[in-house]
């Protein structure tokens, strides 16, 4: 499986974006000691102006190499433990429905319907607006609106897994169904789970970032989006606070759906590499 | 003796060009931000309302920008020795809009019966008022109980605005069918309104004073959007961008443009001044200490450069410096963490995180609030942004529930009425975000307060308000952060379009157009 994915040329740009993007996260604290808020000059510097500001200042004079660092930190927490939450949620759900089939998956399809008719953006946006934005806040509507396609997606999957003979020989070895469903069913649906949760991530920045933008960010957690949000009013005098910011979630975003293309050619067998011979 | 002569002449006609040169005609397009709820002055006093229509109405004095009052529908007046009787002489031949005579009746009417009625402000001074008479059609006379030192500076447009009687005597004011036409002595007289585009105010051609008003017409437009406020002045769609109209970072690239000036004046009888309440009642900011410790962490001059481009002052405590009766003569709290630091430990504080509720009025007030939140942080001090919108501003503060909520308020020229309301005792009341919202109780200051109020000679007021200023510095019962200025932005051959203290309000009388 490796193999099949460090073959896959753009995958593996994806991961050491990746990374990168993870390491500027982790060591902002050591490059940017005094945190992204602090005012370090004078403001509106343009990038390179100043030695030791590569990317310039914003408008209360803030380092932005600072911000974009800091700022990866929150979008990255938040991508991925929404990511994780929206799992918890969408999992159990979609497992249940799949396995066990009459009742249960009607009731647990409708209630994923009532979510999925919701427009994911607006839901969003009002249960921030209900709770304050904090990033808890934020982390779990997030996951609130990110989940309904999970639970599809591992009902679908457990739907089909759980007709093969695997699980038939299973039954008549005498196991108990939620110990079919917990080790013979589930383990055979994680791949295409984890290439949904790489493609999740992204889109998790993405709505954060939208989010931030809009006003609605955690006011004492800088995240790419919040940047934006504020250079706005200036785009037309200072370009960099917002292009910077905006590069950096591309970047982000492109790698994840990289990584995220990669697993899938990898964990899918009966797809192997794209554009070759199966 | 023919050469002295010449020169004589020559000498003559330079001191005299400037002041023939006003020309008449023109037109002015002027934003207006947001859309006013309605025109009559004597129903609404908002600042959108008070912008436009304080072309259309008048009242007895105009203030300039030393708050000194200047001749308007009143062209001379008295004060008796004993400050109880102020007499106020009309003009003569002044004319309603629909070409009715102005008398001393409309002044009565208004401020006896129609403005008592609705204008909440205004009854606070008409409170102290005995009697309103018109012994003749072109003076009135105003008795009042006891002195009100503040009482000369009610004559203002916004403050009392002076309605015809011939209009509303006897009527619903509030659903009188002329409120959509207003009616008034002023300058310009209401043309047309199309909701959402413009308001349309065309010259009063009978207007009282020879010569006035200059322009022919005038347009208040209405731009929803503050970028596209900015791109109208640009492309010349609109002339004058008054105060607040523009994002502040959008004030220096547009006042670089050729042929573009601005002015901070005008706002002299407001004079907003920004502070931040703190909450007295608990918590850390319960505490003096902690008080002062966060006026000296605070690095002010810094937020009056760089999120308000210069535009201000720093306040240096509760009266603003432009309001009559100011003092410097207090403690001053430069920035200086090192001091703030000092207090904290003296005080044991203990870490507890005090909570930054921003005014929700846009990006200006999140950068200072993040600025302050940066500043307190350095010092020691744990605190975070509270997030909000506009109504749950407006319940944290009236319920409150903060430590610490940015606002900002106007001192109306004097203390006695925009400044002691908010550290008295008795305006110690839930409900309401303009009061003494900190819960400051000094009740000492509280009767220097009330007798200040009362003191008929303004050097004995300017004795109590400097006591008392320098007394309430030290408690810091709010932090004071800045007197506000908001640049008006203007194409530079308009002449003289501030000239009063609330500036483009009824500024446009005296405005003109340089050909």
């Amino acid at each position: 499986m490796w193999k099949r994915f460090s073959s896959n040329r753009p995958a593996l740009v994806g991961v050491v974006l990746l990374i990168a993007v993870i390491a500027v996260a982790l060591l902002a604290p050591v490059l940017f000691p005094n945190g992204p808020w602090k005012m370090v000059q004078r403001p509106f510097l343009m990038p390179m102006a100043v030695d030791g500001l590569p990317l310039g200042t914003d408008t209360l004079g803030r380092d932005v190499a600072a911000q974009l660092a800091y700022g990866a930190q929150v979008s990255l927490l938040v991508g991925l433990v929404s990511t994780l939450v929206a799992l918890l949620i969408g999992v159990p759900l979609g497992a249940l429905a799949g396995f066990y089939g009459g009742y249960v998956d009607e009731g647990a399809m409708r209630f994923t319907e009532f979510f999925q008719t919701i427009p994911n953006f607006a839901l969003a946006i009002v249960l921030v607006a209900i709770f304050e934005p904090t990033l808890a806040s934020i982390t779990l509507a997030i996951a609130i609106v990110s989940w309904p396609p999970v639970a599809r997606l591992v009902r679908a999957e457990v739907m089909s897994v759980r007709r093969r003979e695997f699980v038939d020989a299973a039954r008549l070895a005498g196991l108990s169904k939620p110990r079919i469903l917990l080790t013979q069913v589930l383990p055979n649906t994680v791949s295409p789970i984890i290439v949904m949760a790489s493609l999740m991530v992204a889109t998790a920045i993405l709505l954060e970032s939208s989010l931030s933008f809009l006003g609605l960010g955690d006011p004492n957690a800088l995240s790419w989006g919040y940047m934006i949000g504020a250079a706005r009013t200036v785009i037309r005098s200072a370009w960099w606070l917002s292009f910077f910011p905006g590069l950096a979630i591309i970047i982000t975003v492109l790698a994840l759906n990289l990584i995220g293309e990669g697993l899938n050619d990898a964990l899918n067998p009966h797809l192997r590499q794209r554009g070759q011979k199966p | 003796m023919t050469y002295l002569k010449t020169t004589t002449f020559l000498i003559a006609a330079a001191l005299a060009a400037p002041l023939a040169a006003q020309q008449s005609g023109g037109r002015l397009d002027i934003v207006v931000q947001p859309e006013p709820p309605g025109l009559m002055m004597g129903l609404l006093q908002n600042g959108p309302t008070q912008l436009v229509a304080g072309d259309i109405y008048e009242s007895l004095l105009r203030y300039d920008s030393d708050l000194s009052p200047m001749p308007s529908l009143a062209k001379e007046w008295e004060i008796s020795e004993d400050g109880l009787t102020y007499t106020f002489h009309l003009n003569e031949g002044v004319l309603w809009h629909d070409g009715t005579p102005f008398t001393a009746e409309d002044v009565v009417f208004s401020a006896d019966v129609f403005l008592r009625e609705t204008h909440a402000r205004l009854r606070a001074s008409l409170a102290y008022v005995d009697s309103i008479t018109a012994p003749d059609d072109l003076t009135v006379v105003f008795q009042l109980r006891e002195p009100f030192g503040p009482f000369i500076n009610a004559f203002e447009a916004g403050t009392m605005p002076i309605v015809p009687k011939h209009i509303y005597d006897g009527t619903d004011y509030a659903n009188n069918e002329m409120n959509a036409t207003p009616i008034g002595t002023g300058p310009f007289k209401f043309q047309e309104w199309v909701k959402g585009s413009h308001i349309h105010l065309v010259k009063n051609e009978d207007y009282y004073i020879d010569g006035l008003p200059y322009l022919d017409e005038v347009f208040y437009r209405v731009i929803p959007d503050a970028a596209s406020r900015a791109v109208a002045f640009e492309t010349g769609e609109v002339d004058v961008l008054p105060g607040g109209s523009v994002e502040n970072w959008d004030v220096p690239r547009l006042t670089e443009l050729e042929g573009v000036c601005s002015t901070g004046k005008g706002w002299e009888f407001f004079a907003p001044l920004a502070w931040m309440w703190m909450n007295n009642r608990e918590g850390p900011t319960s505490d003096v200490r902690f008080r002062q410790a966060v006026m000296y962490a605070m690095d002010r001059n810094f937020v009056k450069d760089v999120v308000w481009n210069g535009f201000g002052t720093v306040a240096t405590g509760p009266v603003a410096s432009a309001t009559n009766f100011y003092t410097n003569e207090v403690t001053q709290y430069d920035y200086n963490p090192d001091k703030a630091k000092e207090l904290l430990a003296e005080m044991g504080y203990d870490g507890e995180t005090v909570r930054i509720l921003p005014l929700p009025y846009g990006e200006t007030w999140q950068r200072w609030a993040e600025a302050v939140r940066q500043n307190l942080n350095e010092a020691g001090i744990n605190a975070e942004i509270d997030s909000s919108d506009v109504a749950g501003w407006n319940e944290k503060t009236s319920q409150w529930d903060y430590d610490l909520a940015f606002t900002y308020l106007y001192q109306y020229g004097d203390p006695a009425l925009g400044v002691s309301r908010n550290y008295t005792m008795d305006q110690i009341q839930k409900g309401s975000p303009w009061n003494n919202v900190e819960g400051y109780e000094n009740p000492e200051l509280d009767k220097k307060w009330k007798a200040a109020a009362s003191m008929v000679t303004p050097e004995e007021r300017a004795a109590a308000y400097a006591e008392i200023q320098k007394e309430i510095v030290d408690d810091a019962p709010v932090a004071w952060l800045q007197e506000l200025e908001f640049p008006t932005i203007y194409r530079c051959e308009i002449q003289d379009l501030v000239t009063t203290a609330i500036g483009v309000n009824d500024g446009l009388r005296d405005a003109w157009i340089e050909q």
